[in-house]
């Protein structure tokens, strides 16, 4: 039996469990990569596991959406839906600025390893 | 009119820009964009007066919905201070930075300029604005990406650098803080911030609310540059045209701070963040670390834009300093420092932009002999630097009698002498730049100096005569401060 209560434990948060992988491994990528083009996908995987901390719980199993009627009577909540909306545009946004920087980098510096454009510049 | 105040500042910055972004003329983007501050100043204003009048909060509800469901825009007394900092300063720096604009940024980029000002403008006058967590999210996204924009239009391409790493560090905040959002969200079921206090109490000592409290101080951190988590913030000044980082030195930081009040002492409680977590202890660490090593590392810079923003990130420390005092004479200390550094550091880094025009660098060794030939400017400097160091006189020395007087409060004197060390640190920074303007000779072979355009000079006295003013004539900063302090520890104390 305690066993399977641990089977439940990790079965039962798998979304949650998802969402630990994702910014761990959004925020991993981002330290440690040097070009500047993977930082921006680390940085996409963790704003990606907000959309699944979000979305995750909003889900009911059997639910409808919430249309008002005798028939149904179990509704997923729409809110976090449209909040992640938002925050894919948000997500968007902000890498296509990411990437147009890069372009302006690579443009002015010749190079888009950050060891290369932050170490040869003198910043004083 | 006057009840729809609360949206029209935000919508009408908002809809600027997108015309701004159509016609793109250098004049008339201009004009639409002070005349726009300039309104946004007003019904700041008056809505701060309407509320000091009544006594009572302006609620607004956008849509017509009713909060908790719908997005209440909020104004009380501190929304209300700090709306008025941003829009002044907007307004000012508009005034200002035109001639600087006109020969640090690309012709072709002018109208850009000003529909990045306003649409950054729209987003910081939101997030205070807004009672809705995740509102100030968007806000926030918005503020922060036009910050990115405005920061890379310098011509220098350490600007892009620094815009890319501001990036990378802001949306790492911003992430953080929403994480933490949603943490709160899927225990209390609501985004509204009066609502999630009041769902929040039953469940302040689960593992959700604390982890989300945790994501939400770390990430508004990342946005104040509360050190050790400062480092976008100096290239990011240094870099970046004058006029933005005028505009960026006082407001952005400023209104991430009044988010971080906004949930240590509205949604999770003074009783509960402060009281029984250790975040007063982190916040006092960090800022007395923020306080030694900014000032530290400024003694060392050749490049005195970059000087001052290192002195940026220690006069943060004085602000947080104030929330870390936990008591009402700090937190009044810290509400007035988001004042009075706004309008001293926002005049000094208005200088350095005239100084960055008429010299062509802001390397310290290339503005030999500027006193003499730029007297305006540099005598405004040494005022700035004496309001920085807190002479009396100045409103550098108000703020800090009162965070003195918040350490004394609670016994802690040896964070007054901590505070009195750290002047002199101020005095040997603004000290070197003074001494190598006023008492060394201009090299034979340099070009010759005059003085900044008048628009760039007048401004930045205009901001340190209101340094001295508003240093012996404090019912406005601490008026207000005292006020929205009460407003804040809600009878707690």
């Amino acid at each position: 039996m305690e066993g399977l209560n641990e089977l439940a434990f990790v079965l039962g948060g798998v979304n949650h469990w998802i969402t630990v992988f994702l910014i761990m491994a959004g925020l991993y990528i981002i330290v440690s990569r040097s070009n500047m083009i993977k930082k921006l996908v680390g940085l996409s995987i963790f704003q990606t596991s907000v959309y699944l901390l979000y979305v995750s719980p909003g889900k009911i199993i059997g639910g409808t959406a919430p249309i008002i009627s005798d028939d149904f009577t179990v509704y997923s909540n729409p809110l976090p839906h449209v909040l992640i909306l938002t925050a894919i545009v948000v997500g968007v946004a902000t890498l296509a600025l990411g990437l147009a920087l890069v372009i302006r980098i690579n443009e002015a510096y010749g190079s888009i390893e950050e060891d290369d454009v932050y170490s040869g510049e003198d910043w004083n | 009119m006057l009840d729809q105040l609360p949206a029209i500042i935000i919508a009408v910055p908002l809809i600027a820009a997108a015309v701004c972004a159509l016609i793109r003329n250098e004049t008339v983007c201009w004009l639409i964009a002070l005349v726009v501050a300039f309104a946004s100043f007003v019904g700041s204003a008056t809505m701060l007066g309407q509320v000091q009048k009544y006594g009572e909060d302006i609620s607004y509800k956008l849509g017509g919905w009713a909060p908790p469901v719908g997005i209440e825009y909020k104004v009380d007394l501190l929304a209300g201070y700090v709306l008025v900092l941003v829009s002044l300063i907007a307004t000012a720096v508009l005034i200002y930075g035109r001639q600087s604009v006109k020969l640090e940024i690309k012709k072709n980029l002018h109208g850009w300029y000003y529909t990045m000002y306003l649409l950054c403008m729209c987003g910081l006058l939101g997030i205070v604005i807004t009672g809705d967590a995740f509102n100030a999210f968007v806000f926030m996204e918005i503020s922060s990406l036009s910050m990115y924009t405005l920061i890379a239009l310098g011509k220098d391409r350490r600007a892009v650098a620094a815009a890319y790493q501001y990036l990378i560090m802001g949306t790492i905040g911003a992430t953080m803080y929403i994480i933490g959002v949603g943490l709160l969200f899927t225990i209390t079921g609501t985004l509204n911030m009066a609502d999630l206090a009041m769902r929040l109490v039953p469940l302040l000592d689960t593992p959700a609310a604390i982890s989300g409290m945790a994501f939400i101080i770390v990430g508004l951190s990342l946005k104040i540059a509360l050190f050790p988590l400062h480092l976008w913030l100096p290239n990011a000044y240094a870099f970046a045209p004058s006029a933005v980082t005028s505009f960026l030195a006082a407001t952005a930081t400023k209104v991430s701070i009044y988010l971080l009040m906004r949930y240590l002492y509205t949604v999770f409680g003074f009783g509960f963040s402060i009281e029984r977590t250790p975040i007063p202890e982190v916040i006092m660490v960090l800022s007395l670390l923020a306080i030694f090593a900014g000032s530290f590392t400024a003694l060392f810079q050749e490049n005195i834009k970059r000087m001052l923003a290192y002195s940026s990130v220690a006069q943060i420390g004085y602000i947080t300093l104030g929330i870390a005092l936990a008591n009402a004479t700090g937190l009044t200390g810290s509400l007035v420092h988001i004042f009075n550094h706004a309008v001293m550091k926002g005049a000094l880094f208005m200088l350095v932009g005239g100084i960055a025009m008429q010299v062509g660098t802001v390397r310290l060794s290339d503005m030999a002999g500027a006193g003499k030939a730029m007297p305006l400017t540099m005598f405004g400097f040494v005022l700035g630097g004496f309001s920085m160091i807190g002479v009396p006189g100045t409103v550098g020395f108000v703020s800090k009698w009162y965070l003195a007087m918040g350490a004394l409060e609670n016994g802690w004197w040896w964070i007054v002498a901590l505070l009195m060390l750290s002047s002199l640190l101020v005095l040997v920074y603004m000290g070197r730049v003074i001494e190598v303007a006023f008492f060394r000779e201009r090299p034979v072979d340099a070009i010759p100096l005059k003085e900044a355009p008048k628009s760039m000079i007048v401004t930045a006295w205009v901001f340190l005569l209101a340094c001295v003013y508003l240093g012996f004539d404090t019912s406005f900063t601490v008026g207000v401060a005292e006020q929205a302090v009460n407003v804040l520890l809600g009878g707690v104390q």
